[in-house]
């Protein structure tokens, strides 16, 4: 069985991801995913690169734990969650989530649950190269609410 | 007791390192943090009241009233930005 969780410095291939998720498993009649990448913007300044460090460890630990949640609230086969750390480009992939279910609805949720989990729940920090210099980025209320939504209270970004 | 202290990302960058050992006698993760902030310097300003920090035990997120252990792992950092 593929791990669950990895945390790496390589890209991925989501086609490879998810065929591995659906592999011999005929229950599956549904599959999402979601890929977050580096922008060339954030907060009014151009980015021309950012560095991501994770806690080692605690990282996999806090997925590995959301995940795990994500199988009890939703009606799930499986779950993959890929981030990259290092130096990362405009264009390149940071973020892979992918779900199986039976019928869409579980795999969206569950693939948005994960999602505004990760964001605000697994111990990743940003430091983002600008034109005035490099800088590290904040986390967003908005982040917090997206996982209130699911009748989680985050506290991330106070 | 002793503990291991962990730091990341602009904490990290602001103390000048990744973690120490410490002898403490504090009692929990709020105790530790006042410890730390006694000392001035980077400390007292990377972990000021008022700044929003989060702090791990044991690779668990965790409230400052939660209990240290002998030779238990404490993260302190900022909010996370992962994803």
């Amino acid at each position: 069985m593929t791990a669950r969780v990895s945390i790496q410095t390589e890209d991925f291939d989501v086609g490879t991801e998810i065929a591995a998720l659906r592999a011999q498993d005929k229950r599956v009649g549904a599959v999402c995913s979601f890929i977050g990448t580096v922008r060339d913007r954030n907060d009014g300044s151009a980015v021309s690169s950012m560095e991501l460090e994770h806690y080692p460890g605690m990282t996999e630990k806090a997925i590995e734990a959301m995940i795990d949640q994500a199988f009890k609230r939703f009606d799930i086969y499986a779950a993959r969650v890929i981030h990259r750390v290092g130096l990362l480009q405009p264009l390149d992939q940071i973020v892979l989530v992918v779900v199986t279910s039976a019928h869409r609805g579980e795999s969206f949720q569950a693939c948005e649950f994960l999602m505004d989990y990760l964001k605000t729940q697994a111990p990743f920090w940003k430091k983002e190269q600008t034109p005035e210099g490099s800088r590290w980025v904040d986390a967003r209320v908005s982040d917090d609410a997206a996982l209130a939504k699911w009748g989680i209270s985050s506290g991330n970004s106070t | 007791m002793r503990v291991s202290i962990k730091y990341f990302a602009s904490i990290r960058e602001s103390v000048g390192t990744g973690g120490e050992q410490l002898d403490t006698t504090a009692a929990t993760l709020g105790n530790l943090r006042d410890e730390l902030i006694a000392r001035g310097g980077a400390h007292a300003q990377s972990l000021e009241r008022g700044r929003a920090v989060r702090v791990a035990l044991n690779q668990v997120m965790s409230s400052e009233d939660s209990d240290l252990s002998e030779g238990c792992e404490v993260a302190f950092f900022r909010p996370v930005t992962g994803g």
